[in-house]
């Protein structure tokens, strides 16, 4: 395993100095004071969402929730670079993507909380909902940008994965047709050094970022906790693809900070001391760093910061405990496109077993929204488990 | 406004946790996501923050019991439902963590909450009650010969159990039939399974399907009866308590009965007049370079072992079934048996043989200090070369301990008494301890055993004897 910081490009150091970079320069010249502490910001709100998801997870307002942890400046410093008729395809822990692609908060625990089957319509944002198939996105974002090619527009696809993902079959197949069709999508992936309990080492005997020009596919690999590293990458590969010169690989080297998910224990398969390496390296430390060396870091701007944080925490929070829980038969909606005998069958029966319990108790209807809702929230939360076993 | 607080699903799909311990208690103030406990399910220790702002009024739960899903385990006095910032939730289903109670209540929220992601809870409270049908007797039962514990059990369950069983038998196999048929069989919405084939082996065939599909609802309906469910258990004033074997305790037992019924054990045992090394022991205490080291006879016996080994390897090997090898190692990783508030764990402190007193002193405290607060890594579990149980500390003096499996040799060390002992040629009080040393006879013979038991028996009776042997 070759690791070390001379290994990728990196144009702010974990102590906040801002080095130079002949080559990724200019791709950042445009980021002045204000849009650094404005990424600073977003940074800081997605750590908090994070979070206070994680808490809502522990008092059991949601199911389950992934936490990005340490991963914020790869997914800010990406996704801030896209244009609105850009397409994302996510995996699952991508949260502060579809914060900045202006996805509502309530949405995005929609589905952690086992209230619905998806949380938006990724029409009006240009972000599809997160694929729990390991992988499976990238095929779905290289054929979303042959699309482009076709309709003769110049937006480009963007898929975010991780270093586990490379392994599945989905990735290379991907990478496969993208080259050959020199799609305009661009291979966003997140090392952050652990697929679930797999260190990468264990799958990746050269650096990740390797493997994409066999598949005739250009690649970078950046430090993915520096967010200007990551924006002038992302840049890069989003200019190459509107130009038509085809797709490019990020190798976005970051890291995991906290559980693959709230139902795992990192202690359990990690050292004590990794994290701390990794916790110097922090991707918001560093900017708190350079924004202090410039004078920015002020009192008053933290906080603004920290208020701003609170505010959408609390939103949050509110949005997760009020929203409703769904109609039980809703879970029959947006099974099939066209009308299905076999599925109208079933949504009869289970509507005459519901209305057994009206017949039953109708003096006493308390218990019957009672038994209806604990019903709705079983099923729902079997599609939950079942699809967090194939995280 | 009391808010009552029940156990949620921690991780995916658990039914229980383990509350390990409480950080408040009634009458503490806490804020929103304030860490009020630790719990324990069988995937991780969590940290529980608080769901409110307020005042605790009660715990419900005491340290070490396992908990089910949906159970109330604290409550608080919430003054504002809007310093929470669900007030737009109000009362109802909508907010599921409240419920309220009165205060009187001992046994609080006969009426569960409702939680969304709440897949266990489903199983004890969940599943809609139908009213129980007048039954028929089943006969299959009743002809069925039981033990008194199988019958016991078999009129127990409720009827809904006994719903599920025609249904499994039906299902055990697809009804032979090709693809085309199954696909026109699911677009008019038949089920297989009602279909009777008249094809070749009972093939189900196009004919049958439709045929089926035009009279299907004549006889469709037939309502499975349940059994009676009249016996009542009899539970008041247990005289016996079943608790679930839990995944430490089964992890040790299936490492025990590994060990036990695979490699031949032999111990034997050693008393050694301890004396010197008690008075070692006190001498090196006054020493500055122990100063904030904890050192004890653990200490001495840890580094003692290591001397023993390097003079009888066949004590630190592992024998390799699958290879047909023995494995020598050429490092001593030292097990240690920890007692946990959650069971038996033996962390190992790696390369202990290239450590120095001192060292070993520190990594004991720190593998202790980590075993007790629960934090032991998985790296520190793994990988064990040899090992030591420490009996004395429960006034125990021998015994024949149960190898840790895949090490060759397990020593457990007696309490230290003080007895009449033999001493240059007269009669004194001394400090005398047993050591039993337990042994793979498949690696280890007796001599050898002999000779490592002996080796640390001589260093406990003199410390001096070391400069002989290293």
């Amino acid at each position: 395993m070759v690791e070390t910081v001379s290994d990728f490009v990196q144009l702010l150091t974990p102590e906040g100095v801002r080095t130079p970079s002949p080559d990724f320069d200019q791709w950042v010249s445009d980021v002045d004071a204000p849009q650094l502490a404005s990424l600073y910001e977003d940074m800081v709100v997605v750590r908090r969402i994070d979070t206070e998801a994680t808490a809502l997870q522990r008092q059991g307002e949601l199911g389950l929730w992934p936490p990005l942890l340490g991963q914020e400046a790869a997914q800010i410093g990406s996704a801030r670079t896209l244009r609105g008729d850009d397409f994302v395809f996510t995996s699952y822990r991508e949260n502060a993507v579809a914060y900045c692609r202006g996805v509502d908060l309530t949405d995005i625990i929609r589905v952690w909380r086992g209230n619905a089957q998806s949380g938006w319509n990724p029409y009006d944002i240009g972000m599809a909902v997160p694929a729990i198939i390991i992988g499976a996105q990238t095929l779905h974002a290289t054929g979303y940008a042959m699309g482009c090619q076709q309709d003769g527009v110049d937006s480009v696809s963007v898929a975010y994965f991780g270093d586990g993902a490379t392994s599945e079959g989905d990735v290379n197949e991907a990478l496969v047709f993208a080259a050959a069709f020199k799609a305009p999508v661009v291979f966003f992936c997140q090392n952050n050094h652990w697929a679930i309990s797999e260190p990468v080492g264990l799958q990746a005997i050269r650096p990740l970022a390797d493997r994409a020009p066999g598949f005739g596919v250009p690649s970078m690999r950046i430090d993915g906790n520096d967010i200007l590293a990551v924006m002038a990458a992302t840049r890069i590969a989003l200019e190459r693809a509107r130009s038509g010169n085809g797709p490019t690989f990020i190798e976005a080297v970051t890291y995991r900070m906290g559980p693959h998910t709230t139902a795992d224990d990192p202690t359990r398969y990690r050292d004590a001391a990794e994290l701390e390496e990794w916790k110097a390296k922090d991707p918001i430390l560093r900017v708190e760093r350079l924004l202090d060396s410039l004078g920015l870091f002020t009192a008053e701007f933290q906080a603004g910061v920290k208020a701003k944080a609170d505010a959408v925490a609390a939103e949050l929070r509110h949005g997760c405990i009020t929203l409703p829980d769904p109609e039980p038969l809703s879970v029959f909606d947006s099974v099939y496109t066209t009308p299905n005998a076999t599925l109208d069958r079933q949504k009869a029966e289970y509507t005459a077993y519901l209305a057994s319990f009206e017949a039953r108790d109708g003096q006493n209807s308390d218990d019957v929204t009672d038994a209806a809702s604990v019903t709705a929230a079983s099923v729902n939360a079997v599609s939950v488990t079942a699809g967090g076993g194939r995280l | 406004m009391l808010k009552v607080f029940a156990l949620p699903d921690l991780g995916e799909g658990l039914t229980e946790s383990e509350i390990v311990a409480w950080h408040v208690k009634p009458g503490d103030p806490v804020e929103l996501n304030q860490h009020i406990a630790d719990v324990e399910t069988a995937k991780a220790v969590v940290e529980l923050p608080s769901p409110f702002t307020g005042v605790v009024t009660e715990l419900y739960q005491q340290p070490g019991v396992v908990v089910h899903v949906g159970e109330p385990i604290v409550s608080f006095e919430v003054e504002d439902a809007s310093a929470i910032g669900d007030d737009a939730a109000g009362e109802g289903d909508a907010t599921p963590v409240e419920s309220q109670v009165t205060t009187d209540a001992a046994k609080p929220a006969v009426r569960e909450a409702v939680l969304v992601g709440y897949g266990a809870a489903a199983e004890r409270g969940g599943r809609p009650k139908r009213r129980p049908r007048p039954a028929r007797v089943d006969p299959a039962a009743s002809a069925e010969p039981a033990s008194p514990a199988k019958r016991a059990s078999s009129i127990a369950p409720d009827s809904s159990e006994r719903r599920s069983e025609p249904v499994e038998v039906a299902t055990a196999e697809r009804p032979r039939s090709t693809p085309p048929v199954r696909a026109l069989a699911r677009d008019l919405g038949i089920e297989l399974v009602t279909v009777t084939g008249t094809g070749p082996d009972g093939l189900i065939t196009r004919d049958d399907v439709r045929a089926q599909a035009s009279g299907e609802g004549q006889g469709a309906a037939h309502e499975q009866t349940a059994p009676a469910a009249s016996v009542v258990s009899a539970s008041p004033g247990e005289r016996e308590t079943r608790s679930p074997i839990k995944s430490l305790r089964k992890l040790t037992a299936a490492a025990m009965v590994q060990s036990a019924f695979t490699a031949p054990h032999v111990t034997e045992f050693l008393t050694v007049d301890v004396t010197p090394t008690i008075e070692l022991l006190g001498t090196l205490k006054g020493d500055k370079a122990f100063d904030g080291v904890r050192i004890n006879i653990l200490t001495i016996i840890a580094k003692a072992l290591c001397i023993a080994v390097r003079r009888n390897p066949s004590l630190n090997t592992r024998w390799d079934e699958a290879a047909g090898e023995i494995v020598q190692f050429n490092y001593v990783n030292l097990g240690i048996a920890a007692a946990t508030p959650r069971g038996l764990i033996v962390p190992n402190i790696k390369d202990a043989d290239a450590l120095g007193f001192a060292e070993i002193a520190a990594e004991l405290s720190a593998l202790t200090e980590a075993a007790r607060a629960g934090t032991t890594s998985q790296s520190a579990l793994a990988g064990g070369t040899i090992s030591i149980t420490n009996i004395g500390v429960f006034g125990i003096d021998a015994g024949t301990p149960i190898l840790n499996p895949g090490e060759a040799a397990i020593l457990a060390m007696g309490a230290i008494r003080r007895l009449p002992w033999e001493y240059r040629g007269e009669i004194a009080l001394r400090d005398v301890m047993t050591l039993s040393l337990s042994f793979d006879h498949r690696l280890v013979d007796g001599e050898q055993g002999s000779r490592f038991l002996a080796d640390i028996g001589a260093i406990l009776a003199n410390p001096g004897r070391v400069l002989m042997m290293v």
